[in-house]
């Protein structure tokens, strides 16, 4: 009878053993192949400026507060609080030792387009690479080449404060098997080159969707509910939905959205707030085409009530 | 007696005298100044774009309604206030009243700044409104909360 017992709690626990194996197994990391980041040409350090604006880096990856130029220095520590913890952005200044400085272009680009870092462990989706793995490896090398150029900074950032079991990397690669997917997050039925460079840029660099699309109890997007808006995952207040059927800029022109985001004022001259005026700031620093399409992309989006 | 159109009748009295009671309320006397800081920021605008043509009057009384409501504004989130009535004021308000009126008073002092040297011509316009405009999100950015 003990021996039953025994074997039953035996056979329990190989089960258990298999099914973890084979969990970790088929979520492991995968970065890219290297094919993909040789033999493309040197950085354009101009396109790797307006990726870097494009891709808000400064946003999470300065200092809290910074304004102007203090926005190069990517010292890393700014806090990023959300349903599951806290997370601290990582230093990804030019120093070889505290920041990125001794990546290689490679291990950069597998983390901005697979999240997975520098050692092979997978990487929070905090760090929007679901939304950075639309972009071309070209734009990922030209960014990572204007990043060299960025100022050094020695700090080391805190480690993320997430409660068990958020802080086990390992389940983050289920998490990439149930919501990782770099194919475009809406079908535009068009071959209009300005709506294609609109969602290359919203749903890629932009990472627009990565607060204005609500997420379910896990934090992946409700793709049927794109650009829709809902609870700030930051915490307090709304984030707006931003389609065509908005309350706040459903009936926006192309020219009003793209007004907006060049100076931060509404067509009534109400004002940016919230965490949009560091976005603001940023898509400011972007060429007018490229404001002109997203905004193009934001009208043929289906409206979302 | 018909009751639908009595009840119809009475209803809108009572949205109605809801309404006036409201307007003194702290939440919607301080939204009616973020109204009229808009409006006054649009007729400098609807100039920049050459919607309307450059008077150099309107652009100082633009100016002097940004520069009087500054200086009143903080005065109206007084303690029960931070909720009701559709306000987006940000709960950070109260935690931090002193840096609160210090970014009121950065609009005021743009404001008078830009009064003190007002444009002849819809040309200089553009520094004007960027000077006064950039102090906008300076404040939204921690002390408004969209709803």
């Amino acid at each position: 009878m003990a021996s039953k017992l025994l074997k039953t709690l035996g056979g329990l626990v190989v089960l258990a053993a298999l099914g973890l194996g084979t969990f970790a197994f088929v979520t492991a990391p995968q970065p890219r192949p290297d094919a993909v980041w040789s033999g493309l040409a040197a950085a354009d350090l101009t396109n790797g400026r307006r990726m870097f604006f494009a891709g808000g880096c400064d946003s999470c990856h300065a200092a809290a507060g910074s304004e102007g130029d203090a926005r190069l220095l990517l010292s890393g520590g700014a806090p990023l609080p959300s349903p599951f913890g806290t997370f601290h952005a990582p230093n990804i200044s030019s120093d070889p030792t505290a920041g990125i400085g001794g990546w290689t272009l490679a291990q950069f680009g597998n983390a901005m387009t697979r999240g997975v870092g520098p050692n092979g462990e997978h990487l929070y989706p905090s760090f929007p690479y679901g939304s950075y793995a639309r972009m071309k490896p070209q734009d990922v090398a030209d960014l990572f080449g204007f990043l060299k150029t960025l100022p050094a900074s020695a700090n080391v950032a805190p480690p993320h404060e997430l409660p068990f079991p958020f802080n086990i990397r390992l389940l983050l690669g289920g998490w990439k098997f149930l919501y990782f997917s770099d194919a475009p997050r809406v079908e535009i039925a068009s071959t209009d080159e300005t709506l294609r460079q609109g969602q290359y840029l919203v749903e890629g660099p932009g990472h627009c969707g990565e607060c204005h699309t609500p997420r379910d109890i896990f934090g992946g997007f409700k793709t049927d509910a794109w650009l829709a808006g809902g609870p700030n995952p930051e915490g307090r207040g709304t984030i707006p939905n931003i389609t065509p059927g908005s309350k706040s800029i459903g009936a926006w022109s192309t020219s009003d959205i793209a007004t907006y985001l060049e100076t931060g004022f509404t067509p009534d001259y109400d004002s940016v707030g919230g965490s949009m005026v560091a976005v603001q700031k940023n898509m400011a620093e972007l060429p007018a085409g490229d404001r002109d399409a997203i905004a193009a992309y934001l009208k043929a989006v289906p409206a979302q009530p | 007696m018909k009751l639908k159109p009595t009840l119809a009748a009475l209803m809108l009295t009572c949205l109605g005298v809801g309404a006036v009671v409201a307007a003194d309320e702290p939440q919607v006397v301080r939204q009616e100044m973020m109204k009229k800081v808009g409006g006054a920021m649009g007729a400098m605008g609807a100039m920049a774009k050459g919607e309307k043509p450059y008077d150099a009057e309107v652009v100082k009384a633009s100016l002097t309604t940004i520069a009087d409501i500054a200086k009143v504004f903080p005065d109206h989130f007084p303690d029960g206030t931070e909720t009701g009535l559709d306000t987006e004021a940000s709960p950070k308000i109260w935690e931090n009243r002193a840096d609160f009126k210090a970014k009121a008073d950065a609009l005021g002092a743009a404001a008078t700044a830009q009064l003190a040297s007002v444009p002849v011509d819809v040309a200089g316009l553009g520094p004007v409104i960027k000077a006064v405009g950039g102090t906008c999100g300076d404040c939204h950015e921690t002390y408004r909360l969209k709803k």
